[in-house]
């Protein structure tokens, strides 16, 4: 007979497991739900991983959904509480994006994201902490602070979904959901050992998730497994026409996959993310995870993708020149930040947008509107579409040789706060394996592999487009016999 | 004109903004309706809220292509929206979605009738899709700006012509063939006091002779013909005066100013915006394909220029004539009524284009609201052909019946405006008249032919203008024979 305190440690289990239990009578959701807000309150103290908890509405949301599992209204997910990245607009609710600029924002409206998981009876918590407008891969930038990694507090949970992954991996949320831009699911999922996937561009529908680089954002899950998130984003993917971008194609059952067997399977290894510049103990773990899948009969095969090197410039050209168009909106006008008694219509906007934005977000539109302006589009803007395309080659050449391709999702573990935040640069290199992904559009996960020095390391898995479901159930095998998506830890057990 | 015309050469293009008659905007559901209470027709994509994002509304697309087909332009097969970069409060993304490298209308052109009656060919060079503005609203909130985003997301087709046109009058006419068309084939109304319909032009001028052109200003936002032609008049002689005085023209952007009649500089090319256009990454390349096209065309209507080489075929109209009864489809509907009616189609074409043209014009009315519809002035029509008034009688009529008097038939029979025809009446008159002015027979019978005049003249007033013309003067000649 288990102890009271044992029976109640609902954060061990994972979303599939509280769908069971909700469905079965075994817990309600308003004890759910409550159990996670005091997981909150007690521990997101020393995490700051939540910007706004929404309590009073996670617990109607709750009561409501008990109300539907009662009378057989229910889905897989009606019940389950969890997070929201800051990014995501959620009517009535701050929608801040980690900005000064939105501190005050109450958005009047759902982003589809928000929508759908609401109508498949998720509760939401709360929003979780992010960097700046999603721009930074440490979430440092954020207005609300420094986020700290659960496995090391000194340490940084990645970014820019940094809050969402230190949420998650801390267990204060069963999941949550993420935007990826250049690696801002995947690698803070890498950073903090949970499951991660961005979706194919278009997959997800980016209406009411604001907006960083639109050909490049896509929002997809964190959760503790493959299985949590191919169930999320059963709910999460799908047309909206309020989303031009967003494809209308049918959505699959993401679970009916799981299950099948790996042999046969080519997983490419770019020779590229395995040189210079990885930490050797990384790669040791990375090899350790591919040993794994040659005995579930998966074949490795040595790939190229010769223009990786690229990727980060491109990134760095075309991310800044969207973002400086897309961030003009916050001029003061209308909603958020307006400085204080503007004399005239310059001092408005430039007080306005100099005060409410911090330091990183300020460097992008700066380079982007550089990148942009007369006589430089050509050699910057335009060049860089140009990359763009021959990155999205070298990824179709190699989808001609192997189903999916492998390596480490950052070329280290968690890094101290501070320790980057004043290069640039070698911040932005930490996303040097995920931004091609994001160029090309492809979907992409990161998936717990092991530690290094108790901090934990991702496997990143690409597909071809709309291969969601066999990413899924090549990361779901896997956990199937491995347990580092389980670890929890120490501090938050 | 008060500059050189044999001296100067005068260069102007013109970028005409035409709204659309969608009922949603360009990227967003908010109905486009006029006059609305400010910000009640701005949705969540309008007011640029944070997450949203534009969809584009085909029904602009349809008629966007619909003007490219009307002008004889190509279509583009592919084009693209780019976002123009620039901070105002009545553009709350602070970029405009516009067409930059791939417009949805490519070269075509537009012919106008000249004064001398020449046809000239007018270039267009391209045509865009875009979104239009909000509207700043200065003055009356406590020292503060209001915005109404209402019109915001209204969207518009900008037509670019060549700089081909030579003078302010032809910049008017090709600004009214353009204006007509887009009422022709019903994708705007064309309504240019709520600035469905407005330009901006470029102006330069040079020496006769001289190949380069000179240095342009850009006069922004004229909402009416009147002030394009005297907008661009006052550029001129500005210009002129400029380079006569040993200066220089700059490039830059002028405002024209009705209430004083002068156009001054909003800003110079130097302080001019670098717009940073790119690529909407948010909307789609829009791919259309052959088979669209032409449902597209199956749609259009009889165009003004067809109508008019067909009135000059069918009817024997004169270029000129067939020309204004085309400049509306109303009014040439009501042209062919009348015609029809009355079977005289000259006729018709001299009544429509002079006297209910000149009325309409005097009240300011359109031919929809003229106060004689076309049945009734085709039976006035009919009272000409058969010889019961006279033309000029008829006018007097014509005014009766715009006062509401009633119909042809009935102004004439209430007034007494019957013509006289009955031969014996006639002669009496004439008689009478040649015994009251036995000197001036005396000289026409001498052969002073001019005499001829005086007689029917004084027959006609004796008459009280009902005698028939032709009947006085068959009797005149029957009397110096005799």
């Amino acid at each position: 007979m288990m102890s009271q305190k044992e029976m109640k440690k609902y954060h061990e289990k994972t979303i599939a497991e509280l769908s069971t239990m909700l469905q079965a009578g075994e817990v309600t959701s308003v004890e759910l739900t409550q159990y996670f807000l005091n997981r909150i309150k007690a521990h997101d103290g020393r995490l700051n991983s939540f910007i706004t908890v929404t309590e009073e509405l996670a617990l109607a949301a709750a009561k409501d959904a008990d109300a539907a599992i009662k009378n057989g209204t229910a889905g897989p997910l009606t019940g389950v509480p969890i997070a929201h990245k800051d990014i995501f607009c959620t009517q009535g609710v701050r929608t801040s994006c980690g900005s000064k600029m939105l501190d005050n924002f109450i958005s009047p409206y759902d982003a589809t994201v928000v929508t759908k998981m609401k109508q498949a009876g998720v509760v939401m918590l709360g929003k979780t902490n992010m960097d700046e407008f999603a721009m930074g891969s440490s979430n440092e930038t954020s207005f609300y602070g420094a986020v700290k990694n659960p496995w090391n507090t000194d340490t940084v949970p990645g970014g820019s979904s940094g809050g969402s992954a230190a949420a998650v991996a801390a267990r204060l949320a069963p999941a949550a959901t993420g935007t990826d831009t250049g690696g801002s699911i995947r690698q803070p999922a890498s950073m903090c050992g949970i499951t991660g996937i961005k979706p194919t561009y278009g997959r997800v529908s980016r209406y009411g998730m604001i907006a960083f680089a639109s050909s490049l954002d896509q929002a997809g899950p964190m959760g503790q497994s493959a299985h949590d998130c191919a169930l999320l984003l059963n709910a999460m993917a799908g047309f909206d026409e309020k989303d031009s971008t967003c494809l209308d194609m049918e959505v699959p059952d993401y679970t009916a996959e799981l299950d099948k067997p790996l042999k046969g399977l080519r997983i490419g290894l770019p020779k590229e993310y395995f040189g210079e510049g990885l930490n050797v103990d990384v790669e040791k773990v990375i090899r350790a995870a591919l040993d794994e899948y040659k005995k579930l009969g998966a074949e490795l095969v040595d790939i190229e993708l010769p223009n990786s090197g690229l990727s980060v410039p491109v990134y760095y050209v075309v991310a800044p020149a969207e973002c400086s168009a897309n961030l003009s909106r916050f001029d003061g006008v209308r909603y958020g930040y307006r400085c204080e008694n503007p004399v005239d219509l310059m001092d408005l906007y430039t007080r306005s947008r100099g005060e409410g934005f911090g330091a990183e977000v300020k460097r992008r539109i700066m380079v982007g509107t550089y990148a942009l302006s007369s006589g430089y589009y050509d050699a910057y803007y335009l060049k860089s579409q140009q990359l763009r395309h021959k990155i999205s080659d070298d990824f179709k050449n190699a989808f001609e040789k192997v189903d999916v391709i492998m390596g480490p999702t950052a070329p280290d573990t968690a890094f101290n706060i501070g320790e980057k935040s004043d290069d640039p640069i070698s911040m932005y290199l930490s996303d040097i394996y995920t931004i091609a992904v994001n160029l090309a559009g492809l979907p992409g996960m990161s998936v717990p592999a092991g530690f290094v020095n108790g901090k934990p390391v991702g496997l990143q898995i690409a597909g071809n487009y709309f291969k969601e479901s066999q990413l899924l159930n090549v990361a779901h095998q896997y956990q199937l016999h491995t347990d580092w998506h389980r670890a929890i830890p120490e501090a938050f057990v | 004109m008060s500059y050189d015309t044999s001296k100067w050469e005068v260069v102007i293009g013109l970028e005409i903004h035409c709204q659309l008659a969608t009922r949603s905007k360009i990227f967003s559901g908010a109905s486009t309706a006029y006059g609305a209470e400010p910000n009640t027709q701005a949705c969540a994509v309008d007011l640029a809220l944070p997450g949203v994002l534009p969809v584009f509304n085909k029904e602009a697309l349809r008629l966007a292509v619909k003007f490219g087909l009307a002008v004889e332009a190509e279509i583009g097969m592919r084009s693209v929206f780019d976002r123009k970069n620039y901070f105002y409060p009545d553009s709350p993304k602070a970029y405009q979605i516009t067409q930059m490298d791939h417009p949805i209308v490519g070269k075509g052109h537009m012919d106008i009738e000249l004064e001398n009656g020449e046809t000239k060919r007018i270039g267009i060079t391209r045509a865009h899709l875009e979104e239009d503005a909000g509207k700043s609203m200065h003055g009356s909130y406590h020292g503060m700006t209001g915005i109404d985003l209402n019109r915001a997301g209204t969207p518009l087709i900008e037509i670019v012509s060549e700089p081909d046109m030579r003078s302010a009058k032809e910049a008017v006419a090709y600004m009214k063939k353009i204006h007509s068309l887009v009422r022709y084939i019903e994708i705007s109304d064309g309504n240019m006091q709520e600035g469905s319909f407005r330009c901006d032009a470029n102006v330069s001028v040079r020496p006769h002779g001289q190949k380069e052109f000179g240095t342009r200003a850009e006069l922004k936002n004229i909402n009416s013909f009147r002030f394009v032609e005297k907008a661009i008049n006052i550029e001129i002689e500005r210009q002129i005066d400029v380079i006569e005085d040993g200066g220089k023209v700059i490039q830059e952007t002028r405002l024209y100013d009705a209430d004083k009649n002068e156009t001054r500089s909003m800003r110079s090319k130097e302080e001019a915006n670098d717009y940073r256009y790119f690529p909407d990454p948010d909307l789609l390349p829009v791919v259309i394909d052959e088979a669209y096209i032409e449902q597209i065309r199956k749609e259009l209507p009889e165009l003004p220029e067809q109508k008019k080489q067909r009135y000059m075929a069918e009817y024997e109209l004169s270029a000129y004539d067939a020309a204004v009864i085309t400049t509306s489809r109303e009014l040439a509907a009501y042209f062919e009524t009348v015609a029809k009616e009355c079977g005289d189609a000259k006729l018709s074409a001299n009544w429509v284009t002079g006297e209910l043209a000149a009325r309409l014009n005097k009240e300011e009315l359109e031919i929809t609201e003229s106060k004689v519809d076309a049945e009734a002035f085709a039976g006035l029509l009919k009272r000409i052909k058969d010889n019961t008034i006279s033309g000029k009688i008829a006018k007097d009529v014509f005014e009766a019946m715009w006062q509401g008097e009633g119909s042809a038939d009935q102004v004439i029979e209430s007034k007494g405006l019957k013509q006289i025809t009955d031969s014996s009446a006639i002669e009496a008159m004439v008689d009478e008249v040649i015994a009251n002015n036995p000197a001036q027979f005396a000289e026409l019978k001498g052969g002073k032919d001019k005499m001829m005049g005086f007689f029917v003249g004084q027959i006609m007033k004796a008459s009280g203008g009902k005698a028939n013309p032709g009947q006085v003067n068959q009797l005149m000649q029957k009397k110096l024979k005799d």
